[in-house]
């Protein structure tokens, strides 16, 4: 019997405004804790939320991109609970009309398992609403007793909701990854995981095909794609035993442990709050005017789905290079510039490198595309001497290779390195005629029809040029001399 | 120079005929004489208010004094004022020093006023009696056995005691306009919005509005001057052009009847069944010194107006049982001294810091937040709130102020409705739709009743008619005297 896997996603990012969501207080990650809390953060008694409207702005953009309503009126309620980090006692949030309504992202699956091919999907997003962060517990050295951060209370927060659209962990993930980059894509958050600036709830439940939906438990917080992976197929494979042992999904809220890859609950529904929503009195529900939504609009970098399509119709590219090519507006920048250095028609050359060798390379050294230690003039410059015939492929991988550890402009490289390769036919033709002179048999052999030893040929060529003739025009020469 | 309109004091100040030191140092002797046996204050800091006085005196003297320079003003202690302790009445905050200006006490601070202490409340401004303060029942200059209202009981006490020029409320359901009548002064709630909230410790946000409380309609409107005006820290501050709430004060029709053409609504559901006879008669009276004035009376209805307790009485908790989150015994105010964990911290703490009104009123807000009451209580609510604020939307289809009385009984004594709180709900049965309408609406002294109290004309008027309704009300202080009367023995 098989089983179906349902997954929805919650993700929280950061907006990346300098001031928090409801006042003038820093949001600058890592400060010594509690100097960022202003009077607003700290909840003194009297003060009250002002709206940023950096953060309204990045949550339209967001609403834009995943082609969503817009609400031109949505409200903030209070969430309350109480706890330590919540300086209020309640969460400002967005609760029955977020500013984002339903929209959609496509995505590109890449399976995790052996032969299955990529394909794509649209996940729909149910909303985007705005939210205030709450400051940090920390259960260190305080004599027993629990620190309060208050640094990170009141930092803006875009909470987007999916659809149930997702039925495996590389769909989930797969979302994860273009929710990131579209997010940094847009410029509305830096992405940073490490330091919490996207964070995912994943919520997963398993049934029989046709049968009605399962039972849910939401994994908390996790803040990496490959622990995202773990911990849904762990949580699957724990509810498809516990379900066939006979035993019931209770709903509950569970931490995934990297250290032993299990998911572990940590609240159940009988423990769930009250939170006694209701409209925050202390602010104006949220007008968006459709200046604001032009002004946002036209704020919007190309989109990168409309950027793929482009580099389909435009430079006759594949669906694998197009996605590569616009994982991240720094890769899609580098790209154009390459094509505007060298042309059109050498697209698909810019697109292998970049595919090819920039990536590989990056992934050696860990690094992500907007650490690249090469410029787009650098390695434009690199792909103009391949376009013009000045370097071969291997000596522009020296080229590449040069650039990336010293640095320095490509004609510096290949002036130093000696990599300019021959097309003076003449030269060449002169180098042939030695070769034909010298092997007369293997002449001989070629002529009566032994086609493979070209290659030979070819060999002996490029060794005696020392690498450097040009590699087409060596075989059109050799071709020509060998039948005679 | 007791009896002194804020006009007049102004100006001896800038004549130098007083200096603000002088007259700083008056009033604080009269406090100290008068003040224990009235509890009109929670906290006195002399040295704070002679500096104040001081840096007054300076700017007299440099020429740039402004209406209001050197004039000592009380605070209500709901209002956050840097360096000053602010309680809001409450042992939650008994130990709480502001570390900033409230929007209202800043506006007071850059007008160059002084800053005379802070002034008794009802906890959170919860109550009409100001029995629920931390700091001891505000006793009634007129009668020390009687209440003084609330919550600005101890701002209506310090003013009719003339232990201030004029001082500071709140109204939230009726918290200026209650004590006012009940302590024969003039108080003005403003058109919701008008003055900024920021820094007013919040009861029910919605609601709750500052303005000035004094000793005439004059006075009022110069601090409004003061207070008034957009605040980019209050989301609900509205913004709009500066207004001279003065302009109006002394606008007459020429011919011997001033208020000729005025509209006057009297709701019949004001005068109804609840009300008693010495109020009901000393409210008469002044419809017909109105008439004399030239006004001309509408017999008007507020059909909803009769569900305007129950309504506030779900809203306000509402709000206040949010508001009061805060108060968890982490950051400031008060912690128990002992507990066995966070849990226990949260219930200690609230259950020792606050007193009975206030948590009956966080209960009565958890409840009708909760999930599966919501709907029955606090959106049903909000309903009918829109329908009280369509009747006078209706009324003033008719007339151009709204008048009746403030309270539906004089000051009564202490301890007398401590059992009841429903009976003390509805001492607020006339002041509540002003507050869920957002409108303005004052109360100026218009006569006593039985056992010689003050008894208090409520005026309500139109959205931002703050400066009509305070040309109507001097009119009425130009021809009478009720206003200027004085408790004995002060």
């Amino acid at each position: 019997m098989t089983w179906e896997i349902v997954i929805g996603l919650e993700v929280h990012t950061q907006l990346s405004t300098n001031t928090k969501i409801f006042s003038g207080a820093s949001t600058t990650y890592g400060a010594e804790p509690n100097t960022q809390a202003d009077a607003v953060s700290i909840a003194l008694p009297g003060v009250l939320p002002v709206l940023n409207k950096g953060a309204v702005e990045r949550a339209i953009k967001f609403g834009l991109a995943v082609g969503a309503h817009i609400a031109p009126r949505s409200v903030f309620a209070r969430k309350n609970y109480f706890y330590p980090d919540l300086p209020k006692g309640y969460q400002i949030s967005q609760f029955d009309l977020p500013v984002v309504g339903l929209g959609a992202l496509t995505i590109q699956v890449e399976p995790f398992s052996g032969n299955a091919k990529p394909y794509e999907k649209t996940v729909r997003i149910t909303r985007a609403h705005l939210e205030e962060d709450a400051g940090k517990s920390m259960h260190g050295d305080f004599h027993g007793m629990t620190g309060i951060d208050l640094n990170r209370a009141g930092t803006p927060l875009l909470e987007i909701v999916s659809e149930p659209d997702m039925c495996s962990a590389a769909e989930a993930v797969a979302y994860a990854k273009a929710l990131h980059s579209l997010v940094r894509w847009i410029g509305i958050c830096d992405g940073n995981m490490q330091e919490g600036s996207f964070r995912c709830d994943v919520n997963v439940s398993v049934r029989r095909p046709g049968e009605p939906l399962g039972t849910r438990r939401e994994i908390k917080n996790l803040n990496s794609f490959k622990f995202m992976q773990q911990a849904i197929d762990y949580e699957v494979q724990w509810q498809i035993d516990t379900i066939e042992n006979g035993g019931k999904i209770q709903q509950a809220t569970v931490l995934f442990n990297p250290d032993t890859g299990e998911t572990r609950a940590m609240r159940s529904k009988e423990d769930a709050h009250d939170y006694r929503y209701f409209p925050d009195p202390d602010l104006l529900p949220l007008e968006i005017t459709a200046a604001m939504l032009e002004q946002a609009r036209a704020s919007l970098p190309e989109l990168p789905h409309v950027k793929r399509a482009r580099y389909a119709n435009e430079f006759g590219l594949s669906a694998y290079d197009t996605n590569i090519l616009t994982s991240s507006l720094e890769m899609a920048g580098l790209f154009d510039s390459c094509v505007s250095a060298v042309g059109q028609s050498n697209a698909k050359l810019c697109a292998n490198w970049l595919t090819g060798e920039v990536s590989a390379q990056l992934n050696r050294d860990g690094l992500d595309m907007a650490q690249c230690p090469i410029s787009a003039q650098q390695l434009g410059g690199m792909l103009q001497r391949i376009a013009d015939n000045t370097i071969s492929n291997s000596g522009a991988k020296e080229v590449f290779r040069t650039m990336w550890a010293e640095g320095g402009d490509a004609d510096a490289i290949i002036e130093a390195k000696g990599l300019k390769q021959v097309s003076d036919s003449g030269a060449i033709e002169a180098l042939v005629d030695e070769i034909i002179a010298a092997n007369a048999d293997k002449v001989a052999e070629y002529r009566s029809g032994k086609d493979k030893l070209f290659g030979f040929f070819v060999g002996l060529a490029m060794k005696a040029s020392k690498g450097k003739a040009n590699p087409a025009q060596l075989n059109d020469i050799l071709k020509k001399k060998l039948a005679g | 120079m007791l009896n002194s309109s804020l006009q007049q004091l102004g100006a001896a100040l800038r004549a130098k005929n007083i200096s603000s030191v002088e007259l700083t140092q008056l009033y604080l002797d009269r406090i100290a004489q008068h003040n224990p046996g009235l509890n009109a204050y929670i906290t006195l800091n002399p040295e704070m208010s002679l500096a104040q006085a001081r840096e007054a005196d300076a700017r007299i003297a440099a020429g740039k004094a402004g209406a209001l320079t050197g004039i000592p003003f009380a605070q209500k202690d709901i209002f956050c004022a840097k360096g000053w302790l602010t309680t809001c009445g409450s042992k939650m905050l008994h130990n709480f020093v502001s570390p900033y200006d409230a929007h209202v006490i800043s506006q007071f601070n850059d007008a160059g006023a002084v800053n005379l202490g802070k002034t008794n409340m009802d906890e959170f401004a919860m109550g009409s009696s100001n029995e629920t303060s931390y700091y001891g029942t505000v006793k009634n200059p007129w009668d020390t056995a009687r209440v003084p209202g609330g919550s600005s009981g101890g701002t209506a006490a310090a003013v009719a005691a003339r232990l201030c020029a004029a001082a500071t409320g709140t109204d939230t359901g009726g918290s200026i306009r209650q004590p006012a009548a009940l302590c024969g002064i003039s108080g003005l709630k403003p058109t919701y919005g008008v003055v900024s909230r920021y820094g007013m410790i919040a009861f029910a946000s919605s609601l709750d509005q500052a303005g000035p409380m004094a000793r005439s309609a004059e006075d009022l409107a110069l601090m409004m001057n003061v207070m008034a005006g957009f605040d980019e820290r209050d989301s609900t501050s509205l913004q709009r052009d500066k207004e001279d709430y003065a302009r109006e004060i002394n606008k007459s029709v020429s011919g011997g009847k001033p208020l000729t053409g005025l509209r006057i609504g009297l709701p019949k559901e004001f005068f109804a069944e609840g009300l008693d006879g010495d109020v009901a008669k000393a409210v008469e009276s002044a419809i017909a010194e109105y008439r004399k004035l030239g006004a001309s009376v509408v017999d008007i209805s507020l059909p909803n107006s009769r569900l305007s307790v129950p309504v506030y009485y779900v809203l306000a908790p509402a709000e206040a049982s949010s508001n009061l989150s805060r108060f968890d015994g982490v950051r400031y105010g008060y912690r128990a001294p002992e507990y066995s964990d966070l849990a226990d911290m949260y219930e200690k703490s609230r259950a020792q810091g606050f007193g009975a009104e206030v948590k009956r009123r966080i209960m009565i807000g958890t409840y009708v937040l909760s999930h599966g009451y919501y709907d029955a209580y606090y959106l049903q609510a909000q309903k009918i709130r829109r329908l009280i604020a369509q009747d006078f939307t209706e009324a003033y289809k008719q007339c151009d102020v709204i008048m009746g009385p403030t309270s539906p009984s004089t000051a009564f004594k202490l301890g007398e409705k401590g059992d009841d709180p429903v009976q003390m709900y509805l001492s607020d049965i006339y002041t509540i739709a002003v507050n869920l309408a957002g409108l303005p609406g004052m109360s100026i002294p218009c006569g006593f009743g039985a056992n010689n109290m003050p008894v208090g004309l409520q005026i309500i008027g139109n959205y931002f008619d703050e400066a009509r309704m305070l040309n109507v009300a001097h009119q009425y202080q130009l021809a009478t005297d009720w206003h200027s009367r004085a408790p004995q023995g002060l």
